[in-house]
């Protein structure tokens, strides 16, 4: 069950994890708007230690002034629901 | 492609983790060649094209290309193949532009789009193409109104992207083959109009 639906405010964890990660760097910690849930995949962190844990995958938009400080365009990213906390 | 490759160092890690890999029993030779023929000889932008060239001239297959990427491609006979992934396409109109990048490395649907170019893999282009977009555009010779939305798709899960270009004002009267010649893979990227 996904836990986000289409228009909810997410923010990107910001912790550097041990290992690897899908979630660029870039994205840390900034704020977004779910578009859609995407699938339910694997999460990589997990995968690569040889561990399966499929979890929802939301496509979310982030704006570049939130993401850069300035800009008007918007990049959009998958994130595994376990990159992800409620945004208040 | 250059005679440089094979003698660089990346070259020499590939053909170790290879030999490994079959070692472990975890790949075959018989494998690693069926996969690269898939990629190599199937593999080119025209296929992108025509999915493009049929959405222009079709309706309905433009409300099921956007509706089902992957069930459009395989319509037409094409596919992510071994690879798999899940096919997005996104729609540039006249107020928003799309354009795609890997930040993490260089993911693509080889499939569509053929084998990606170098600049697509490069790190000036993953590192600024999210960050200023309308100027690394405008470096292709893409100059978009001041006013046009620009949404940058970053391919850092399963997700692979394909860009439905804007059908040229010139494309009026021109049949599905034509239309195909007039899409670049560029186009298909987002880094040019078409």
């Amino acid at each position: 069950m996904a836990r986000f639906a289409a228009g909810a405010r997410v923010r990107a964890r910001a912790a550097d994890p041990d290992g690897h990660t899908r979630l660029p760097r870039y994205a840390r910690g900034h704020v977004g708007e779910v578009l859609e849930v995407r699938a339910t995949w694997s999460l990589p962190d997990a995968a690569v230690r040889g561990i399966s844990r499929p979890e929802p995958v939301y496509a979310v938009r982030f704006s570049a002034a939130e993401l850069w400080g300035s800009g008007a365009h918007s990049v959009i990213l998958d994130m595994w629901e376990s990159y992800l906390e409620e945004a208040s | 492609m250059s005679g440089g490759h094979a003698e660089l160092p990346v070259a020499a890690r590939v053909r170790e983790l290879e030999e490994r890999l079959i070692a472990a029993g975890l790949i075959t030779d018989a494998e690693v060649d069926e996969i690269l023929t898939e990629v190599f000889a199937s593999a080119a932008p025209v296929n992108g094209a025509r999915m493009v060239a049929r959405a222009w001239t079709d309706p309905a297959y433009h409300d099921r290309l956007l509706a089902d990427g992957n069930a459009a491609a395989a319509e037409l006979g094409f596919g992510p193949g071994s690879q798999g992934y899940l096919l997005k396409v996104v729609e540039n109109t006249e107020s928003v532009h799309n354009v795609i990048v890997c930040t993490l490395c260089s993911c693509y649907p080889t499939a569509l789009l053929g084998p990606s170019p170098s600049w697509y893999k490069s790190f000036a282009y993953r590192s600024r193409v999210v960050r200023e977009p309308r100027a690394v555009l405008a470096e292709f010779g893409l100059e978009l109104p001041e006013d046009t939305e620009i949404r940058v798709w970053d391919a850092n899960s399963e997700t692979r992207y394909l860009v439905l270009p804007l059908r040229p004002e010139a494309a009026d009267d021109k049949d599905e083959e034509a239309l195909i010649s007039l899409v670049s893979r560029n186009g298909l990227i987002g880094t040019a109009a078409c």
